[in-house]
């Protein structure tokens, strides 16, 4: 059993503190992504658990080891480097069997656990080739195959796939997740790529400027942001703002138009209270064209400034009160520029934030 | 209605030969490359054509271009074989010379080397300025600190010392061993050190098992620079030397020179014996400066 606990941990460099103390308890086996813009200090964070940072402050711990004052070929985890970080003058073998030679096992046992290895990740072919003959997606195979020859107690992964193309991106995406069912063992993965986020985390831990700004499965980030820098990381395309103030039980556009206040905030507004209401493309589409049926829904009739058809869907750029928003259109409708359309906006999953503190109605 | 007939090109004709201006200015860099290399060659193969003719040819005027006799009499003469012998101890100058120029190599290289990689690696204070600092070091002429090695190295002892040269070349050597192999550290990314740490090293056997066999060839080829530097200097050795204790190969170099002669035959000789350890020592590492030996091992 081996969690990880990160117990107010900062790490500054000089007077320039990039961590400020953050708190993340990640449970045996569990899958956790960092995700955050660039700078904010997620992949600061997984190089002190590590061991390849100094922590300045507070304490990691991994299973029952505090590991603050470990090297890190004493804190048994393994790492997966953004370059692939593997050693060019030895071949594929010796790659993955590098870790278990230094550790001092037998040559039986490297070699049955680089072959297991190998098995995993479909590497039984390349044991014999360099890394510069490889190409990206398996030198990244054989980075993982690295990390998993020792059994180690965690996983860190730090932005993996940033170098790979669009393609296998997607296919090593599967792979990383598939790999995880099949070690179970605890990962920390660092990206700043909200879909790979979503799709391999059992929780996101969304960072700023070396806060946690929200820790929660992907469904509740993305369906319950905190607040709107979440709200605007979290999918693709980002989640429309449009600023607002609460008047006479409704949400007073700046262009004087009225939108009615979800059912659930309406007990946590006020009048006059500046807001930002914040609503997902997906949630503001033309009347017929949408994903679903929506609880409380108003319509809206608005001109499409620009329509980008992507198959069985259309992006729409539009604009709500003089804003340019984002909207989305299901199914086969070609739409033209300057044509005026009913739009639906779901009320029951937008959003009000304080204009002020940013921070979301729901959680205030 | 006027048609344009396009060239195609099909898979049996050759493909059309590149237009005179193009054809001109190739043949014109092939000259410009070739009168650069007659500059730079012409005066050693001189050097080795003198070694293996006998003195008369070698002094003959008008000159003779095309060697008439070929003999290896010169040679025979300095290493003390045959009738006509010189009196210079070739092999004493030698042994001095592989001695202080190995010596001085070897030790410029330890301090590049822990050098370099700190230079490459870590953080630390007046980085920039002492970096800076050993370069204008480097860029000193060695002849001008002549006269005050002279005079600490006459109060040291160290005059017509192995000792006093081997520490004048290590001096000389070191910053460009370190710029060199600093460079070498800093193509070698950090990744590859840290992947080594998580994957059970110490930081020492990361920079053994790792750092160290793909900075090789830079390493390899500091060496080299550096041995050909302590090897072939001449303005410093002949200050410092004055016996066979210590006089290296080049200020032997000057024993062929009497009141009133000079054996050039000899002379071109010696320096052949100079000449080719310099080159076996450069063929040597050409095959391990190949750059490119961390290509493959990270993003690409």
């Amino acid at each position: 059993m081996a969690g990880i606990s990160i117990r107010a941990v900062e790490k500054a460099y000089g007077a320039v503190r990039v961590v400020h103390g953050i708190d993340l308890e990640i449970a045996h086996e569990e899958f956790v992504v960092l995700v955050g813009p660039s700078g904010c200090g997620k992949s600061t964070t997984l190089r002190m658990i590590a061991g390849l940072e100094d922590i300045s402050g507070g304490d990691v711990w991994i299973g029952q080891t505090r590991v603050n004052d470990l090297p890190p070929r004493k804190r048994n985890i393994s790492m997966v480097f953004q370059n692939y970080a593997l050693y060019p003058h030895m071949n594929v073998r010796d790659n993955l069997g590098f870790g278990l030679r230094i550790a001092g096992q037998s040559p039986q046992v490297v070699t049955e656990r680089v072959n297991e290895a190998a098995g995993i990740l479909g590497l039984s072919e390349l044991l014999d080739r360099t890394p510069a003959e490889l190409s990206g997606g398996q030198r990244q195979r054989v980075a993982m195959g690295r990390a998993i020859v020792r059994h180690p107690d965690a996983f860190l992964f730090d932005e993996p796939l940033s170098n790979l193309d669009a393609k296998l991106r997607g296919q090593m995406r599967a792979e990383i997740k598939k790999l995880h069912q099949k070690v179970r063992t605890t990962v920390v993965y660092v990206t700043h790529d909200q879909v790979e986020a979503m799709t391999l985390a059992d929780r996101i831990v969304v960072m700023r400027d070396g806060h946690i700004e929200q820790v929660g499965t992907p469904m509740q980030v993305f369906n319950h942001p905190v607040n709107t820098f979440v709200a605007t990381f979290i999918g693709s395309p980002p989640m429309n703002l449009l600023p607002a103030v609460i008047h006479e039980g409704q949400v007073l556009l700046r262009d004087g138009s009225l939108v009615p206040v979800p059912a659930r905030l309406r007990a946590k507004t006020h009048e006059g209270q500046d807001v930002v209401l914040g609503i997902r493309p997906d949630d503001i589409c033309p009347v017929g064209h949408g994903l679903g049926e929506t609880d409380e829904g108003t319509d809206i009739a608005l001109t499409v400034d620009l329509a980008e058809p992507l198959g069985m869907e259309s992006l729409i750029y539009t604009s709500i009160a003089g804003q340019e928003v984002q909207a989305k259109l299901y199914g086969p409708r070609i739409v033209q520029a300057s044509e005026t359309l009913s739009f639906r906006l779901a009320l029951d999953r937008a959003h009000l934030f304080d204009a002020a503190t940013t921070r979301s109605l729901d959680v205030l | 209605m006027s048609r344009t007939a396009i060239p195609v090109r099909t898979a049996d004709r050759p493909l059309p030969r590149p237009p005179l201006k193009k054809r001109a200015q190739a043949f014109g860099l092939w000259l410009l490359t070739f009168l650069l290399m007659v500059i730079m060659c012409v005066p050693g193969l001189w050097v080795v054509l003198s070694a293996f003719r006998p003195n008369r040819e070698i002094l003959a005027k008008p000159p003779i271009w095309v060697p008439e006799t070929l003999t290896l009499n010169n040679f025979a003469k300095i290493f003390g074989i045959g009738q006509d012998q010189v009196a210079i101890p070739v092999l004493a100058y030698f042994s001095n010379s592989l001695i202080i120029a190995l010596t001085s190599t070897v030790i410029a290289l330890i301090i590049g080397m822990s050098g370099g990689y700190a230079f490459a690696r870590y953080r630390f204070r007046f980085k920039g300025g002492i970096f800076l600092g050993l370069m204008l070091f480097r860029a000193v002429p060695g002849i001008a600190l002549s006269l005050p090695i002279f005079m600490v190295w006459s109060r040291l002892g160290l005059i017509d010392a192995k000792l006093g040269l081997i520490i004048v070349y290590i001096s000389l050597n070191v910053p460009f061993t370190i710029w060199l192999i600093d460079g070498f550290f800093r193509q070698i990314p950090m990744s590859l050190s840290e992947a080594a740490q998580v994957d059970g090293c110490t930081r020492w056997q990361a920079f053994w098992k790792i750092e160290f066999p793909l900075a090789r060839s830079g390493i390899a080829a500091a060496g080299v620079f550096a041995f050909l530097t302590s090897w072939n200097e001449y303005a410093l050795a002949s200050q410092l030397t004055r016996s066979t204790d210590s006089k290296t190969l080049p200020v032997g170099l000057m024993d062929f020179t009497a009141q009133f002669t000079i054996d050039w035959a000899g002379m071109c000789a010696m320096a052949v014996i100079i000449i080719v350890p310099a080159l076996i020592m450069t063929f040597l590492v050409q095959k391990h400066l190949i750059a490119g030996l961390t290509f493959g091992g990270v993003k690409g």
